[in-house]
């Protein structure tokens, strides 16, 4: 009972906070509210025994996203220019595209169901296999270090590609820095 | 007809579903191309917890067995765990996404340097002027298009 | 931000404290939620406060950018390593039991270690190289200053 109030609480903050988004015309407080978003978010992951995508999408998108992008609004604009085109296209887009997609739910399995497919074919041999074969208490770790080890090299390769990527479209002009920066001292 | 544990079994999909739509209509919507990137990271977070809703069993815990003292797991059968695998797809998946935004917001300061603005209304407006400028002066020789 | 004095005393006691965690992140994602990529995450995140607080400059002396671009390509080199190593010694690439064929578990915690290094080796040095070249970017002039 308890669970499910804080699960709508949360959930409430959610589209509270993504509305805010849709409105506000200033880019600095767009950026907060998307750090705040992922934190909400987070929290929604932490109650979905989801801890170790908790803990990722708490350092990454209210770590990482929001000091990146502040450093993006800093280099480009602070304010967004108020939008001339009618909002009507776009919503009713919006309205078709979720018809659809709550169309396609209404077959997928009840929340929380044990049998759901997904729970069953491959993920308890992988809880099995890691107390038995790997030796790991933690099971999202040994499926992702051991038994999807190649698609863990290939998330590396492209954190290792976007590094790469940014460089290449960044390091042009340095900024001369040296000279002016012998006050900080 | 309303079969009330039908609805309530799946109004976590729906409840996402209605961010998912949210953070889509920022991105059709609004011309900032930094709210744009917003709005997709709000899309994307809705679908990881699409995804994550899927894998959740009723009375489960985190799928961590726990260690005793001596560093042995104590595994008890009694003890109902929740779905390990759409975690680590999904843990994938955000590492895609901070690597697809890091990028991305690297080509709107690039593009703010060329254009010196960031709207996307703006932005095709200077391109129009600039591809009406060349059908001007190379227009004949390329068959009226630059 | 010479002035913040409080901002500056914090961030001198926290950013150890950061690095630590990091390196506990890291090394206990075996038993408790963690990993590679939380952990790269984290100490990326000591470096850009770090940054943040007490000058770019500064921070480009503890961790000069040459070191930062060579650790982004090493840890890819160290995560592909290990399944070359694995295929040198007569297994499969990335089969984790070729590092000791008596006990395959132990062979695992090996295995698990090193690709874990990897990762959060490259992820810091992505992180922290986004970091430098935004911060590195001279800003747009406004027109007044023409």
């Amino acid at each position: 009972m308890i669970e499910t109030l804080i699960n709508i609480i949360l959930f409430a903050m959610l589209v509270l906070t993504a509305l805010a988004v849709v409105r506000k015309n200033q880019l600095f407080a767009v950026v907060m509210l998307s750090g705040v978003f992922s934190l909400l978010s987070a929290l929604l992951f932490v109650t979905l025994d989801a801890v170790d995508v908790a803990f990722t999408e708490a350092a990454v998108g209210a770590g990482i996203s929001t000091v990146l992008m502040l450093g993006t609004i800093a280099l480009t604009a602070r304010t967004q220019k108020k939008s001339t085109r009618s909002g009507m296209v776009p919503f009713i887009v919006v309205v078709v595209t979720g018809a659809a997609l709550v169309y396609g739910t209404l077959d997928m399995p009840s929340f929380g169901d044990p049998n759901a497919p997904a729970s069953l074919h491959v993920a308890p041999d992988y809880m099995i296999g890691s107390i038995n074969d790997i030796d790991v208490p933690n099971v999202v770790t040994s499926i992702l270090a051991s038994y999807r080890g190649y698609d863990t090299l290939g998330e590396t390769a492209v954190v290792f590609t976007a590094g790469i990527g940014v460089l290449a479209l960044l390091s042009g002009l340095s900024r001369r820095r040296r000279e002016d920066e012998e006050e900080d001292v | 007809m309303i079969d009330l544990d039908f609805i309530i079994g799946h109004l976590n999909y729906w409840l996402f579903i209605v961010l998912m739509m949210t953070g889509l209509y920022i991105v059709v919507a609004r011309g900032n191309l930094v709210k744009k990137i917003v709005g997709l990271n709000i899309f994307q977070t809705a679908v990881f917890m699409l995804y994550i809703s899927i894998g959740k069993v009723t009375g489960g815990t985190a799928p961590i067995y726990p260690v005793d003292a001596q560093g042995h797991m104590q595994v008890d059968p009694a003890i109902i765990y929740s779905n390990p695998l759409p975690h680590v797809l999904i843990l994938t998946a955000i590492v895609v996404g901070i690597a697809t935004t890091s990028l991305a917001l690297a080509l709107i300061i690039r593009i703010r340097e060329v254009y010196d603005t960031i709207e996307e209304e703006d932005i095709l407006e200077i391109e129009r002027k600039l591809s009406a400028a060349d059908n001007k002066t190379h227009g004949p020789a390329m068959g009226g298009r630059a | 931000m010479h002035h913040h004095l409080i901002l500056r005393v914090v961030t001198k006691m926290l950013v150890g404290a950061i690095i630590l965690f990091a390196f506990y992140v890291q090394f206990h994602g075996d038993f408790s939620p963690g990993g590679g990529f939380q952990a790269g995450v984290i100490m990326a995140v000591a470096f850009i406060l770090y940054g943040i607080v007490f000058g770019l400059n500064k921070v480009e002396r503890v961790f000069p950018p040459w070191l930062v671009h060579k650790l982004v390509a090493l840890g890819v080199l160290i995560y592909a390593g290990t399944g070359v190593a694995s295929l040198l010694l007569g297994y499969n690439y990335l089969d984790y039991g070729a590092f000791n064929p008596h006990h395959p578990s132990h062979g695992q915690h090996w295995g698990i270690l090193a690709v874990e290094l990897g990762v959060g080796v490259t992820v810091t040095g992505v992180m922290v190289a986004i970091y430098y070249a935004f911060a590195n970017r001279p800003p747009p002039m406004k027109d007044e200053d023409w």
